[in-house]
């Protein structure tokens, strides 16, 4: 506790030294499967009463929330328009022109809202099989990377053989995405699946499209077996929420000895680095109300050419 | 490499372990390598055959996969579409590689195992289908590699049962 204090009075501290961005939610931006933000910095300083800083907090909030802000939300449904929290990496004019370029592109293409774990169908112009449209079906299992370099994997496994396509959302030769089953998943990402048995990663070539429309996206809370070691990487070590418990059958006693040494349950409180993790509330207002018009504008024209 | 090959050693015992004490229940990986696995294609690797021919089934049955022992490039390191020289039961074959586990470039398949297909000096497929799906990257790669005065490469295309 005392250990979570001194944290907090760094914060606090960051703040009085004019520093902005306290008001960051404590989410990933990046990670969709956490859509609950917890504001443990601004509700620890409504509960110090005394506290001069605490009050000033409150004010701000009451002016804030009379403004018609923006909803937060909207930045899991496009992740890739919000920069990597980095400051060696950020690039203020780089990122206008890349989001510029990226709502030019959504202009003439349809890229919907998806998530890892939902499953696609992409149509590719390929340069080796001329005058034919090739398309590839999969799960995503991969998001990274922001700005026009954003990329997705897709996995199936065709004939009993795994096969992933990395893509560009913004490459040129992606001719249309579809998404076929929209839902979440419990991990930042599925590279597990390597290492599961196929019926995980398994989708037919002509699947039909099964999307439920209702305002929430289902999170599927499926827990993976994985087969028995070797794997690709090492999954015990990060408990991931969506690999079974069955793991610990696949590992010895030595490894998890060290898997409880290597982990850190105190990362969570850790001010710091929710900060530098983190891309500030306000920078994300200010892009999200900059492409706001534009994507809801996307939006209906693409639905109204669907339909 | 020596991971790899101790890695690959000790999978080929545990298949014939398997094969030929079946009464055995489980097996005990011992996992002695202490790097990440490589997966460059380079001499010696261990290769998957894809083709239906006698030949490659068999050795694929009897858990002693072909090995390589030359890959036709410059820098040694096979990717999609490379013509290798494999060891395969005693016999020197050529094959063509037509998957790989290592990563690509956008756009390029990756499969979960390194796949190759066993041709003739002249190009000619061993076998008469490929059973898993192959990388449509290979139209163009072979037909470069194909001379007029050498051999056929693009026959390996017109056995392939799928392309992604």
């Amino acid at each position: 506790m005392a250990f979570y204090v001194s944290r907090l009075s760094l914060g606090l501290e960051l703040r009085r030294l004019g520093c902005k961005t306290m008001r960051c939610s404590g989410v990933d931006c990046r990670s969709s499967s956490s859509t609950s933000t917890t504001l443990a910095p601004r509700s620890l300083a409504d509960d110090g009463k005394t506290d001069k800083l605490g009050r000033r907090e409150k004010k701000n909030l009451m002016m804030s929330e009379s403004v018609d802000k923006p909803d937060l939300n909207l930045r899991f449904k496009y992740p890739e328009m919000f920069p990597e929290p980095f400051m060696i990496w950020r690039n203020p004019v780089k990122e206008k022109l890349e989001r510029k370029d990226m709502l030019a592109r959504r202009n003439c293409i349809s890229i919907p809202e998806f998530y890892v774990g939902s499953v696609l169908r992409v149509n590719l112009s390929n340069i080796h099989q001329p005058d034919k449209v090739s398309s590839f079906v999969g799960i995503c299992i991969e998001r990274k990377e922001t700005g026009l370099r954003a990329s997705i994997t897709l996995r199936n496994v065709i004939d009993n053989l795994g096969v992933e396509i990395k893509l560009e959302l913004y490459d040129p030769r992606l001719l249309k995405i579809e998404v076929l089953r929209l839902e979440r998943r419990l991990d930042p990402h599925l590279r597990y699946l390597r290492d599961a048995p196929p019926e995980y990663s398994t989708f037919p070539l002509d699947m039909k499209p099964d999307i439920n429309r209702s305002d929430e996206v289902p999170l599927n809370r499926i827990k993976v077996k994985l087969n028995p070691r070797p794997w690709t990487e090492n999954w015990h070590k990060i408990e991931y929420k969506g690999i079974d418990e069955s793991i610990d059958d696949l590992i010895t006693n030595k490894w998890k000895a060290r898997r409880e040494l290597l982990r850190k349950p105190w990362e969570k409180y850790d001010l710091m680095k929710t900060y530098r993790a983190t891309l500030p509330e306000e920078e994300m207002e200010e892009i999200l109300t900059e492409i706001k018009d534009d994507v809801e504008e996307h939006d209906r024209k693409h639905s109204r050419r669907q339909s | 490499m020596w991971h790899s090959l101790s890695r690959i050693f000790t999978m080929s015992v545990l298949v014939n372990l398997v094969n030929t004490a079946t009464s055995c229940s489980t097996v005990l990986w011992r996992g002695f390598h202490t790097s990440p696995a490589c997966h460059r294609l380079q001499k010696l690797s261990r290769l998957r055959v894809v083709d239906n021919s006698e030949l490659g089934k068999q050795a694929m049955l009897e858990g002693k996969p072909p090995r390589i022992i030359q890959v036709y490039n410059k820098n040694g390191i096979g990717t999609t579409g490379d013509i290798v020289l494999c060891a395969i039961k005693g016999l020197k074959k050529k094959g063509v590689i037509v998957g790989v586990k290592a990563q690509q470039p956008v756009l390029l398949p990756r499969t979960d195992s390194n796949n190759v297909v066993l041709i003739e000096d002249n190009g000619t497929p061993l076998g008469t289908r490929i059973v898993v799906p192959v990388p449509s990257c290979l139209r163009t790669i072979l037909k470069k590699k194909t001379h007029a005065k050498g051999a056929d490469y693009t026959k390996v295309l017109s056995i392939a049962t799928r392309f992604v």
